[in-house]
């Protein structure tokens, strides 16, 4: 029998798996990658409450809410890497140790 | 087993092993073709737990907008006749405890709490989901329409090249 707490496992791991890119990776796409990773785990834990915590759809409405924010912080973040590497000629993000443009 | 458990963990296998793809592979673009698996398995996992309306949207968005946006940053961000697109990691060993750290925690809470258990009967979501937006959820909606416009406009105007610097 499948339940609320086997999806919450399962978006643990893939929550864990972000944070360890998220800290070790150096390359600026990683990063955003490792982003996306993070805020699909968060979705997961929402539907699932949805499902199995009663509360009625208001989960899966906030879950939508969380996939508009990730577009738009992937386009904004994707503009933020290619200035840095049209400037630095690096995706690293240890290089991009400078606050004036 | 019942057929759920096994669709599950069929979707749970997959979602998590090619997230350890993602975030392990030395190589971008393999990277940013098994987050394509990572997504359709959480979409998966939508249509599980009776999200339809999610598991479109997640297709939709995920794969077919915010994938194909990560993988114009791989190809834009290297020099097209450099075929290994490497990553190097930094700090491995206190990134592996803090993420191993954060796993033990976040698992041992998620078995050992007391959850309500009223499970809600599998239904179509959409039209409540759209009744839900143009009531109770109308001002968070209309905000979110704002900022996606406000993040476009802000991600054209830092990409775009100055002319007069």
């Amino acid at each position: 029998m499948i339940g609320l707490q086997h999806y919450l496992v399962v978006s643990a791991a893939l929550f864990a798996l972000g944070v360890l890119g998220l800290l070790t990776r150096r390359n600026a796409v990683h990063v955003l990658m490792s982003i996306e990773l993070i805020l699909n785990a968060a979705n997961v834990n929402l539907v699932a409450f949805s499902r199995y915590a009663g509360g009625g759809l208001g989960g899966q409405v906030f879950a939508v809410f969380v996939i508009v924010v990730a577009a738009a912080e992937v386009a904004v973040g994707l503009a933020i890497v290619l200035t840095l590497y049209r400037l630095r000629r690096t995706p690293n993000l240890d290089d991009a140790d400078i606050l004036k443009g | 087993m019942s057929g759920e458990a096994v669709v599950f963990w069929i979707f749970a296998t997959l979602t998590v092993a090619s997230a350890a793809v993602v975030v392990l592979s030395r190589t971008l673009i393999y990277s940013a073709f098994s987050l394509l698996v990572t997504f359709f398995g959480v979409a998966g996992l939508y249509v599980l737990l009776g999200a339809d309306f999610l598991a479109a949207t997640q297709l939709l968005i995920y794969v077919g907008g915010i994938l194909v946006l990560l993988l114009f940053g791989v190809m834009l961000t290297h020099k097209i006749y450099d075929l290994d697109l490497r990553s190097e990691t930094t700090q491995l060993l206190s990134g592996l405890i803090v993420a191993a750290g954060l796993f033990v925690v976040l698992t041992a809470v998620a078995l050992k709490a007391e959850w309500p258990s009223v499970e809600r009967a599998p239904a179509p979501t959409t039209a409540g989901i759209g009744r839900l937006f143009l009531s109770d959820y109308l001002l968070p909606f209309e905000a979110a329409s704002v900022l996606l416009l406000v993040a476009l406009m802000g991600a054209a105007m830092i990409v775009r090249r100055r002319r007069d610097a």
